[in-house]
């Protein structure tokens, strides 16, 4: 069981949250082509290492969080708040 | 005689007491301090099972939870539990345990002719098989084999025992009480560490329990332990895995020793440990040889035999042999000498032993570089048969009891979890475990450090640098054991006996050395396949004992190291942990939260008959007979459409939204615009997913200029709250909003029907709730009985209607208020059958509807997409597929004949012609209609729009219905919407 150190709440069992995906899409601007609406939508990497995610505090504080987590250890390295600038790792 | 096979002294059970158990209904005697197997053997008995395919009698073969044959039932009825340990399970006065896998007696089993068929049962039997023409596994082969094959009997009835989940924090986790986990636990606790130390076993002290010359070291490290206040030791508790970020899982078995938990008490207890540092401190597993027929009864590994004649008491043979490749198996020997048993010969497979003297001055032969080429006996080893290794005759001697000795495998299932390395350590021919991964080290034999005194040494040293690693430095010495003539294991690698016959790698599943050959000629040459085909190490034991034989035997065919095959990955479980512990106390009612409205009690006690969905309990209709069928519900539903009714609409899920930029974030949820929506008015909102799929509907109000009041279907209530804080925190963190959830703080009921406005102009006081005054989609603020509610003129029912909500614990108050107004017009309560029943006449879209797979623009709501600015779902709601012409398109359905003779069914598809294939679409919901008295529905239909007036068929092959239908407008009540505006 993961343990994920909510920036809001402190260490948690990772029972209390849930997983968002990819937090390196960025939803395009309100005029963004269809193209760029389908990326988003659609368009996943599926790295094998470091990966940058959505985890969802759900049972906790609400907040979306920035996890760095490695997918094939379960290491996290970063939590960060929604507005963190958190740079994509390269896995 | 009774207990024919105890020593006349010694041992760790309680002889002053004499308890009575039975093994397949014979009674037997034994002490406190016996395990069943121990005291089995104390009676002489040695047979106890048949092996799982081949049906071969097997005896003890261990004295712990490595065991791979002495599975037995234990208990009876309620608590019968299958696949027991024999050797871990602690006797108890009365009882009761049966050998399994045996028909019609252990002694006697016809099902061992599965022996002689063996070759049809090898490697890849069940992969073969399953090639079999399907009717031949069906009829033949799978009954026959779930007769002959097979573990223990469950309990069919309900287990009464409860058990529980318990959490726990530490600072250093010390698994295992050997010299080594004592060690390292006391040093972490007088270091001031928050200590856990858990033992499988019921007695504290592993090796040390075998060995009197350090029981009062043994007593002063459990009494020092003790009295730390900081440590807590949890015996008959197995640490079974080891999972990410240190968090490890345990059970502790509370009542297992127990005829019955005490009262009030659990019978095991699952535990949850959050460990900064975990000291592994597991110990080693002696492991066989393989030879032929070494499943026999009377064949022990030596360490066992040791066990029973130390700790038990037992002797657990007349006459002992000996078959081992190194020098520990020579302390089994001496000290099974030593308690008075016959030790006869040592083989030893190694050229020369350095306990050889030993062996000469207690009298016992010992013959090296030999081996045990076969034994003599059926039910029970009579003889051993011998050769030296480099050839000449066989040699018989007499002997019915063959203790072996492999060499040990360090325990490493545990510290294997955590994903760490497995290292080859070729002084003791095993794996060890490499650098580790997570906050844990292992100590003593666990880690390949044999001996009582090195082992003690090297967890103190874990213990340090764990209560180091947590803070924790200034650590106050105590003593540690002297060494003592310890030897090491001097291991010879050495794992398999080539002789004809069947030479068992893994006992439990009855694999043999040549089935992993057979397996590498067929392809399956990685240890992770070779394991799958065969099920080698994959039975309840996990291979504890045989697990690297397996491996052994491989890399022999492969031709290449052990070290470069590898073991299997290990995982949790490392011993068998029952569903029930798992459960908890979250079985039955108590798996989820129960949900209950506000207005639940009064439902209740007016004859609500319920309907669990999700996790609410809804009221689905009335009915004091509890009577089943439409009557009921179709009698609610005529109230609403001819004078008036009340339904508990709570489950709808509410979102207070407020702040400057509340009306442009609901813009952005919803395809339709809520920034212009006036005060005191609601609007029907279109809620999309990204991708443009319908994801939500409901009405939102607006309060003032800066709070509106979201609904939410029931279904979707937490999931949309979900998707507006992801969007809000994630993609327009700009925008100046809050919201929250209040569901629960409201009791919201529907008053619907053409006498709505009468019965609540009776009770409604403060707000005038005439058409001109209060027209439809108003939102308005008023008392009824005193409780301050607020009033929505909103309708799912297609009638007349009116929501008031009241703050929670208003609610039977409002609700028997309206009732009372209502009476005088025939006031009804309705349930959640006659509310779809209503919604599917008017046609308004629900669950059936909004499944995830459809657009706004097929269920014929494309005007309210807005054009101009933002919303989740619109680009991608436009892609060419979605707007393709023939996309199944919600339309309305009515059964031609109004007899209700022939039924609709949701999920019937529609078709052209009676007998055609050709699905046109399908039916989403129906029911029978109240307003024009024949079954009706809703359909999504390829160009359903089009269709309108057409006749089709609604065809439900399952059950040979065709129904004619006539395709119509969704809205079967009332399509302009006359009477919700009346």
């Amino acid at each position: 069981m993961l343990r994920i150190d909510c920036p809001w709440c402190g260490v948690r069992d990772e029972a209390e949250f849930k997983y968002g995906g990819d937090a390196t899409v960025k939803r395009p601007a309100a005029d963004g082509d269809a193209e760029s609406f389908y990326r988003y939508t659609y368009e996943r990497a599926n790295p094998k290492g470091w990966h940058l995610e959505w985890w969802h505090h759900a049972a906790g504080c609400r907040q979306w969080l920035k996890v760095v987590r490695h997918t094939v250890t379960h290491e996290i390295r970063t939590v960060a708040k929604a507005g963190d600038d958190v740079p994509a790792p390269s896995s | 005689m009774s207990q024919s096979h105890r020593l006349p002294a010694g041992g760790r059970i309680d002889r002053s007491r004499t308890i009575r158990f039975s093994f397949d209904g014979r009674g037997y005697e034994g002490h406190p301090g016996d395990t069943l197997a121990s005291a089995l053997l104390a009676n002489g008995v040695q047979l106890v099972g048949r092996s799982f395919k081949y049906h071969r009698p097997r005896g003890i073969y261990a004295a712990g939870p490595d065991d791979p044959n002495a599975l037995v039932e234990l208990r009876s009825g309620a608590r019968q539990e299958p696949n027991t340990r024999a050797t871990t399970a602690e006797l108890y006065d009365g009882l009761e345990a049966t050998s399994q896998n045996r028909w019609p007696s252990l002694a006697f089993d016809i099902s061992s002719v599965n022996s002689l068929f063996g070759r049809f049962l090898g490697a890849g039997f069940y992969y073969k098989t399953f090639m079999w023409p399907a009717s031949f596994w069906e009829k033949v082969y799978e009954p026959i084999i779930r007769r002959a094959a097979g573990l223990g009997r469950a309990a069919t009835s309900p287990d009464p025992d409860t058990y529980e989940s318990m959490h726990a924090h530490c600072d250093v986790l010390v698994v295992g009480s050997g010299a080594a986990g004592l060690a390292a636990a006391r040093a972490a606790g007088a270091a001031g560490a928050r200590v856990i130390l858990a033992e499988q076993d019921f007695e504290l002290g592993g090796g040390l329990l075998l060995d009197q010359a350090r029981e009062a070291w043994r007593r002063t490290m459990v009494e020092a332990l003790a009295a730390m206040p900081e440590v807590r030791i949890l015996p008959r508790t197995t640490v079974f895995g080891f999972y990410e970020h240190n968090v490890l899982g345990a059970v502790e078995r509370v009542a297992d020793h127990l005829p019955a938990p005490a009262e009030h008490d659990v019978r095991q207890r699952v535990w949850t440990i959050r460990a900064r540092q975990t000291v592994l401190a597991t110990g080693a597993t002696e492991r066989p040889i393989a030879f032929p027929d070494n499943d026999r009864p009377g064949i022990m590994l030596a360490s066992a035999a040791m066990t029973y004649a130390r700790r038990y008491g037992v002797r657990p043979g007349e006459r002992i042999a000996v078959f081992a490749n190194n020098d520990t198996a020579y302390d089994s020997a001496f000290a099974l000498h030593d308690a008075g048993a016959n030790v006869g010969i040592i083989v030893d497979v190694r050229k020369n032993s350095l306990r050889a003297m030993g062996a000469h001055e207690r009298n016992i032969a010992v013959r090296l570089g030999s081996a045990i080429v076969g034994v003599r006996g059926g039910r029970q080893v009579s003889a051993v048969a011998i050769r030296a290794r480099n050839g000449g005759a066989e040699r018989v001697i007499d002997a019915d009891l063959l203790c072996v000795s492999g060499g040990w495998n360090p325990a490493v299932h545990l510290a294997s979890h955590t994903r760490a390395r497995l290292d080859w350590d070729k002084s003791i021919a095993a794996f060890v475990p490499g650098t580790p991964v997570q906050a844990e080290r292992s100590a003593g034999a666990a880690l390949g450090v044999f001996g009582i005194a090195r082992a003690a040494a090297d967890g103190a040293r874990a213990g340090l640098e764990a209560a180091a690693a947590t803070g924790f430095t200034s650590a106050p010495a105590f003593e540690l054991p002297a060494a003592d003539g310890e030897s090491d294991p001097m291991v010879e690698a050495f794992w398999e006996v080539k002789a004809k016959g069947k030479s068992f790698v893994d006992l439990q599943n009855d694999v043999t050395s040549d089935d992993i050959r057979l397996a590498h000629r067929e392809g399956y040459t990685h240890i992770e396949h070779a394991k799958r085909y065969t099920t080698h190490s994959m039975a309840t034991d996990q291979g504890k004992t045989s697990g690297l034989l397996g491996v052994a035997v491989l890399a022999e065919a492969r031709g290449e190291s052990i070290e470069k095959v590898g073991v299997p990955t290990y995982r949790p479980y490392v011993s068998p942990v029952t569903w029930g512990a798992l459960a908890g106390r979250d079985v039955g009612h108590h798996l989820q939260p129960v949900r209950r409205t506000p207005l639940h009690h009064w439902h209740v006690r007016n004859h609500g008959i319920f309907l669990e969905t999700g996790l609410w309990l809804r009221p689905l209709y009335y009915s004091a007979t509890r009577e089943t069928g439409w009557e009921p519900i179709l009698k609610e539903a005529r109230a609403v459409r001819q004078a008036v009714g009340i339904c508990d609409v709570s489950t709808l899920g509410k979102i207070d939204v407020q702040g400057r930029d509340a009306g442009t974030f609901l813009d952005r949820l919803y395809t339709n615009t809520f920034s212009t929506l006036a005060v005191g008015r609601a609007r029907y909102g279109l809620m999309l997913r990204e991708d443009g799929m319908m994801f939500d509907d409901g009405t939102t109000s607006r309060l003032s200029e800066t709070r509106y009041l979201m609904t939410t279907t029931t279904a979707k209530a937490a999931e949309v709250l979900a998707h507006m804080e992801f969007h809000h925190q994630t993609v327009w963190p700009e925008l100046d909003v809050h919201y929250c959830t209040v569901t629960d703080q409201w009791a919201q009921m529907s008053v619907a029907g053409p006498k709505t406005r009468l019965a609540l102009q009776g009770c409604v006081e403060g707000l005038d709730l005439s058409n001109e005054a209060f027209p439809f989609m108003g939102v308005g603020e008023a008392t009824i009985a005193g409780c301050p509610v607020r009033i929505y003129r909103v309708s799912f029912s297609g009638e007349m209607a009116y929501e008031v909500a009241t703050p929670a614990g208003y609610g039977e108050r409002v609700w028997e208020a309206i009732l009372e107004a209502g009476k005088p017009h025939g006031i009804l309560p309705y349930g959640l059958e006659a509310l779809g029943l209503l919604r599917i006449e008017k046609g308004h879209v629900a669950g059936p509807e909004l499944n995830g797979q459809t657009t706004a623009r097929d269920l014929g709501f494309e005007k309210m997409m807005k054009k101009k600015g933002d919303f989740i779902g619109r680009v991608n709601g436009e892609r060419p597929a979605l707007m393709a012409p023939d996309r199944p398109r919600l339309v309305g359905i009515r059964a031609v004949d109004p007899s209700f003779e022939k039924r609709l069914r949701g999920g019937a598809h529609i078709v052209e012609k009676p007998d055609s294939k050709a699905s046109l679409g399908w039916c989403t919901s129906i029911t029978r209609s109240v307003e024009l008295e024949r079954w009706l529905g809703l359909a999504m239909i390829r160009q359903g729009p089009e269709r309108i007036g057409q006749r089709l068929y609604a065809t439900y092959p399952l059950k040979n219905e065709v129904v004619e239908v006539e395709v119509c407008s969704p809205h079967h009540v009332d399509p302009e919407n006359l009477r919700v505006r009346a």
